[in-house]
């Protein structure tokens, strides 16, 4: 379990002080995969890294498996970053070693003898599909194939957590989604703890199960990832699920309201019910279903006809109808 | 066509002489200057504010060492480092000082070569060894080292060709070498064709360092293997 009390962390220049995280708490269950999402600047890579000291926190605690990481003396901190594995968005790889001796490396690093890295080594490559390449050099992988062999470098000294920051934000969308699958399956497989950072909901709806928002410094919310999806209580969440500009793009300045619909209304056509006993047509500016858990949740944002009559019985209507909807601003 | 000195030169062996001790003088020192420039070099780069361990003071004083022996122009260092040639190799004449000049020139040149080429290593994959629980000391020699090698290499080439043309200045304090040769047997006896030939020589022994160091740093670097 990971735990964090009360964390701050601030950089002091010579002329001004950044706050880059203020007063986080979070708790990361065991077997979990947590994601932070947060937009640039947020302050979630400097998160990530006041988890295995990377960062030095200002203030607050780091506590992983009961233990404060920040008390911790250097060597026994050489030690703990042993069993926290981390993947990074440029993947980091050594260029002049080979995809092996990539693998290796945290082997030698933890003493382990050379032959018996080598086997692990080829286990590791063997689970992330690269055992063929275990003699090419990073320069000679596409971007996925190089996540994987950090995949497989983090997974070497079998550590119990799995720290990935921006792992996927430099592929593309099918690559992001075969490394997705391969970080679910070694969630399942291994029972690794997974930290995922990212700046796109589509990753968190993907693999995680409960997500922290961050925003300007702090967290704005927390919860499990279906709660935040169909039930945003933070601007900034709505803005990630749904991004400001998509429906700003499309307005022509009517009331914007947005609806969420929650396992069988789903499937229920509400718009056209709607539509047809209101006898009023909406603008539909962005809609989505997603599947958490196997119920599926959709969101909706409509616009409402400018003329206030026609708006209004649209507004009773949904005041009647059991679908759950707010007003955006 | 050419001077009867140059024929005499060349039958009492002098210029191949001339150009074994060039080539040696350069290796010796290239050598010795990599024992306490490599250091020097790592250094710099580890206890740099960036660093993976910033000693502020130890830079500066560092810093300003090598920035003080580096504004000195070979020449002059040479004559007012004499009584440390003299206290090292027992000697302010010769070869041997001269090898001596050329390391205290070159060791300091050798510290920033080594310091930026460890500077171009990604800062990301430094970051990525600290994640894995690496000290200090396996950082330098398991990342910057090998991931710098390319660059240490093309940076040594350089190195040796300056420490080359630096061992022409020899003459002055008695040395040898195919700059002395073109200094005493060709300038002040104005046989152009020595000065020429000796110049030629020094082409020629810059361009096979230059080439084979090419090949070695580009064979070595695993990024352009595709």
């Amino acid at each position: 379990m990971i735990e964090l009390k009360h964390l701050s962390k601030t950089y002091r220049t010579q002329e001004k002080e950044i706050v880059a995280l203020e007063d986080i708490n979070l708790t990361i269950n065991d077997g979990e995969i947590f994601g932070i999402i947060g937009l640039s600047g947020a302050g979630k890579s400097t998160l990530v890294r006041c988890i295995n000291l990377l960062e030095e926190p200002t203030d607050g605690q780091v506590i992983i498996d009961g233990k404060s990481v920040t008390e911790l003396s250097r060597k026994e901190l050489l030690k703990l970053r042993q069993s926290i594995g981390m993947i990074f968005q440029g993947f980091n790889l050594l260029a002049q070693r080979s995809v092996l001796n990539n693998v290796c490396y945290p082997l030698e690093i933890a003493g382990v003898g050379r032959k018996e890295a080598k086997a692990r080594a080829m286990e590791l490559l063997h689970m992330v599909g690269l055992a063929d390449r275990a003699n090419s050099y990073p320069s000679q992988l596409s971007g996925g194939q190089k996540q994987r062999v950090a995949i497989a470098r983090a997974l070497a000294t079998s550590p119990k957590y799995l720290l990935c920051d921006e792992a996927t934000s430099a592929l593309d969308p099918n690559t992001t989604r075969s490394i997705l699958e391969l970080l679910r399956e070694i969630n399942n497989s291994l029972g690794v703890t997974i930290v995922v950072i990212t700046h796109e909901m589509k990753v968190i709806d993907q693999i995680c199960d409960r997500v922290a928002v961050i925003d300007h410094s702090r967290i704005a919310e927390e919860g499990k990832v279906s709660e935040v999806f169909t039930n945003p209580r933070s601007q900034i969440a709505r803005d990630l699920i749904i991004p400001r500009e998509r429906t700003v793009l499309d307005t022509t300045g009517g009331r914007r309201l947005r609806l969420t619909f929650e396992g069988d209304y789903s499937n229920a056509p509400v718009i056209s019910e709607m539509v047809l006993e209101c006898q009023a047509p909406v603008n539909i500016l962005f809609a989505d279903t997603k599947e958490f858990e196997g119920v599926i949740h959709g969101q909706m944002i409509i616009e409402l006809p400018k003329d206030q009559h026609q708006a209004d019985k649209i507004i009773v209507w949904l005041r009647n109808s059991q679908v759950k909807w707010r007003e955006e601003d | 066509m050419l001077s009867e000195m140059f024929y005499k030169l060349w039958d009492n062996g002098l210029i191949q002489l001339g150009i074994w001790e060039t080539i040696y003088m350069t290796l010796i020192s290239s050598a010795i200057a990599y024992v306490i420039g490599l250091p020097l070099g790592v250094i710099l780069n580890v206890t740099d504010d960036g660093g993976i361990h910033p000693v502020k003071w130890l830079n500066r004083i560092l810093g300003f060492i090598v920035n003080f022996f580096r504004s000195i122009p070979f020449i002059i260092l040479m004559v007012a480092m004499l009584p440390v040639a003299r206290l090292i190799v027992g000697t302010a004449l010769g070869n041997k000082a001269v090898i001596v000049m050329l390391i205290i020139a070159a060791a300091p040149y050798v510290g920033r070569m080594v310091e930026s080429s460890l500077k171009e290593v990604d800062a990301g994959v430094i970051e990525a060894a600290q994640s894995m629980g690496s000290n200090n000391f396996q950082i330098v020699f398991k990342v910057l080292l090998p991931e710098a090698k390319p660059s240490l290499i093309t940076g040594a080439v350089i190195s040796m060709v300056t420490i080359l043309s630096y061992s022409a200045m020899a003459a002055t304090i008695g040395g040898t070498g195919l700059g002395q040769i073109a200094i005493i047997y060709g300038h002040q006896r104005s046989n152009d064709d020595i000065t020429w030939i000796c110049v030629l020589l020094m082409v020629v022994i810059v361009q096979v360092i230059q080439e084979v160091g090419t090949r070695i740093a580009h064979k070595t670097d695993k990024r352009i293997r595709l």
